[in-house]
């Protein structure tokens, strides 16, 4: 691959930030609320100062947050420190920068979107594959059927019915937040550990069950096409075994266009993740972005959609240099 | 010694929507080792339908329904399904039309060489399998280096020598080239023939090589089987049919070639080919045949053996057996 491809994907990630942080910048001076003398005036009126008071203190935060100077500068300064990856402080949490809230939520988020997504991207392609294979037994490849029914339930409605059927009438699983109440988190406790991953199984199923069946399905229209291909009959007349025809001259090259498909739908996947953190309770991102909403945490808010963007821009790069490893040809240009 | 191929009565129906269609229709040749075999006849005749009769790869809605082929002394039609498995390209090879996808475009050449070799011998080492992949490269005048390269580096002729390298891993005793010339260069096509006759000359294979070009088959086989509508009308030697066609149809061929005093116009044979679910009654040439009789209408021409080993299937040499 060409350092040139290299350099013209990094400029573009760069235009993307640029793009998505100026975007984040204007949107919330569009609303006339004032997160700061939501938060005092709420303090105000559980007791405690006066109106005048009030007014100098949202004053002074809004010299400290640079809220009284020139849009144009609180522009160019809010770009600058987005290059430097400062994010801002969060007006609801302060002292708290958004970037301190992104770091400690986003564990639970990375772990639950890792997981999720790798298995029913592998396993979607699997079924899918072996849906479309002529040569697989009938029981196997009907295995992709009942994904293909479930696919395009959204993940909250999946999550709600598996919460309810589950958690909440057969009482197999727990009903959310992230480990038993009561228990102290503990990484080197193997129990603990456990105890997560029991909490982790509701919530990654929500995501995966109505995310198998489009890869099954784009995957089987892949493979339909691809065994009809001269270098999988010729391999055919070579004798092959049927596995090694569908691993190494099959299912590869049906999975390329998946990969490319994979890029672009990692950023259904994240937006997917975080509602499904939510309605579980999971401490992701998804909770301090709901908790932002709610409390008009305008630099959270925007911080968090900023960071998304970026994380699933870079991903998207990220897959399409890797492209190349997967596909010779491509490795030429 | 007997002929290394035999193909006895192979008949192959495919059964569509529209009904059934028999592409090939009790096909019968022999081949010693050694030989070449050209097959020729319109697109859609059968010659691919033959040719995958005889690897056992006929594909639904396809169906073998009669037939032997016996390589070697060896019925095919009666292998188990493993056993045809390591017959292929153990036995008998077939290099696909379409030569210039065949190979897979995301691993090298070498590793598409030696799943070949491992598929039939199981305990061959890495070293052996480098060292048969480096033969059979040079004995089809490629390169070493292009075991390590990928099917987009390659040309069209390079491809399809890759092909005929693969084709000799296992020294077969048959070997099928269908349409190896067809997307290539003149020049390009005459190497690759002469590839293909220097290889069957080293491994002492009997070939068979089908196409359109009848000019190159000319320079190319020692014999020639004439295809129609999923029959063999004729099967002669080059010279029988290029100097005394005895088919209708071949003379029609014959005459349709281009040639010097008629300055190359092209005169081809009046009529279309059958529909293989419509075929007339009797012969399938009789529409277009200038010397339809009427038992040509009514009784289909059983294949007859002439003197010197010839055959024919038309009522004009009935009688002349
Ligand atoms: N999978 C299939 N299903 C239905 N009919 C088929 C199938 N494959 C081939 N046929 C029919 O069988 C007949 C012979 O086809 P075949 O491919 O053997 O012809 P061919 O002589 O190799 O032609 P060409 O020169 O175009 O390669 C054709 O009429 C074709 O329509
Ligand atoms: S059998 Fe009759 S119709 Fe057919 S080729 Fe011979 S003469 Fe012509
Ligand atoms: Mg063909």
């Amino acid at each position: 691959m060409s350092l040139k491809r290299i350099v013209g994907r990094l400029v573009f990630l760069v235009l993307v930030i640029w793009a998505a942080s100026t975007i984040t910048f204007f949107i919330p001076r569009l609303s006339p609320r004032n997160p700061i003398r939501e938060r005092f005036a709420e303090l105000a009126r559980i007791g405690g100062f006066s109106p005048q008071d009030l007014e100098a203190i949202v004053a002074s935060y809004n010299t400290k947050f640079g809220l009284d100077k020139p849009l144009w500068q609180q522009y160019f300064d809010y770009v600058s420190s987005v290059a430097r990856f400062d994010l801002g402080v969060s007006l609801n949490k302060y002292p708290k920068t958004v970037i301190d809230l992104i770091m400690e939520s986003l564990p639970w988020t990375i772990v639950l979107l890792f997981v999720t997504t790798i298995l029913s991207f592998v396993l979607g392609n699997l079924l899918g594959a072996i849906a479309a294979w002529p040569r697989a037994p009938g029981w196997l490849r009907s295995l992709a059927t009942p994904f293909v029914l479930l696919m395009g339930v959204p993940p909250v409605l999946m999550g709600v019915l598996l919460l309810f059927f589950i958690g909440f009438r057969l009482k197999l699983l727990p009903l959310g937040s992230a480990y038993s109440t009561g228990m102290v988190p503990d990484w080197s406790s193997l129990s603990f550990i456990l105890n997560v991953a029991k909490h982790q199984i509701l919530p990654a199923l929500s995501l995966i069950l109505g995310s198998v069946g489009g890869w099954v399905l784009s995957m089987r229209g892949m493979g339909v096409t691809i065994q009809g291909e001269d270098y999988v009959l010729f391999a055919e007349h070579k004798g092959l075994s049927g596995f090694v025809i569908f691993k190494d001259y099959y299912l590869r090259n049906a999975l390329l266009p998946q990969v490319t498909g994979l890029a672009l739908a990692l950023g259904t996947v994240v937006t997917s993740n975080i509602v499904v953190e939510s309605l579980f309770g999971l401490p992701g991102l998804g909770r301090v972005l709901s908790q932002a909403i709610q409390a008009n945490d305008f630099l959270v808010i925007y911080g968090i959609v900023l960071f998304i963007t970026i994380a699933v821009a870079t991903l998207m790069v990220v897959v399409e240099l890797l492209y190349p490893l997967l596909d010779p040809r491509i490795r030429q240009e | 010694m007997g002929p290394i191929l035999e193909v006895r009565d192979l008949q192959v129906s495919y059964y569509t929507d529209a009904g059934r269609a028999t592409a090939l229709a009790g096909a019968s040749f022999s081949l010693n080792a050694g030989e070449k075999l050209g097959l020729v006849g319109e697109s859609g005749s059968g010659k691919s339908t033959m040719a995958l009769a005889m690897m056992r790869m006929i594909k639904p809605p396809g169906r073998i329904e009669a037939g032997q082929v016996i390589v070697d002394g060896v019925n095919l039609r009666e292998l188990s399904e493993a056993q045809m498995l390591q017959a292929r390209l153990n036995k008998i090879a077939y290099i696909p039309q379409g030569a210039m996808n065949s190979l897979n475009p995301v691993t090298r050449i070498e590793a598409q060489m030696a799943d070949a070799i491992r598929a039939h011998d199981k305990q061959t080492t890495k070293k052996e399998i480098a060292a048969r992949c480096r033969q059979a490269l040079e004995s089809v005048d490629l390169k070493p280096q292009v075991a390590k390269m990928y099917a987009h580096e390659l040309s069209g002729g390079m491809k399809q020598r890759v092909c005929i390298a693969i084709s000799i891993l296992l020294k077969p005793k048959v070997i099928i080239c269908d349409e190896p010339t067809s997307a290539l260069d003149v020049v390009t096509q005459r190497q690759v023939m002469e590839t293909i006759d220097r290889v069957k000359d080293q491994i002492g294979a009997a070939v068979i090589l089908i196409g359109h070009d009848m000019g190159l088959m000319a320079q190319f086989v020692d014999k020639v089987a004439v295809m129609y509508a999923g029959r063999l009308m004729e099967v002669s030697t080059v010279r029988e049919m290029f100097t005394d066609p005895k088919h209708p149809y071949a003379k029609a061929l014959i005459n349709s070639l281009p040639r010097l005093d008629n300055k190359g116009v092209f005169q081809g044979i009046p009529g279309l080919a059958p529909s293989l679910l419509r075929l007339p009654p009797g012969c399938p040439f009789n529409p277009r045949c200038s010397q339809a009789m009427d038992i040509c209408r009514a009784v289909i021409p059983p294949s007859v053996t002439l003197e010197g080993g010839r055959t024919v299937a038309c009522h004009l040499y009935a009688d002349k057996v």
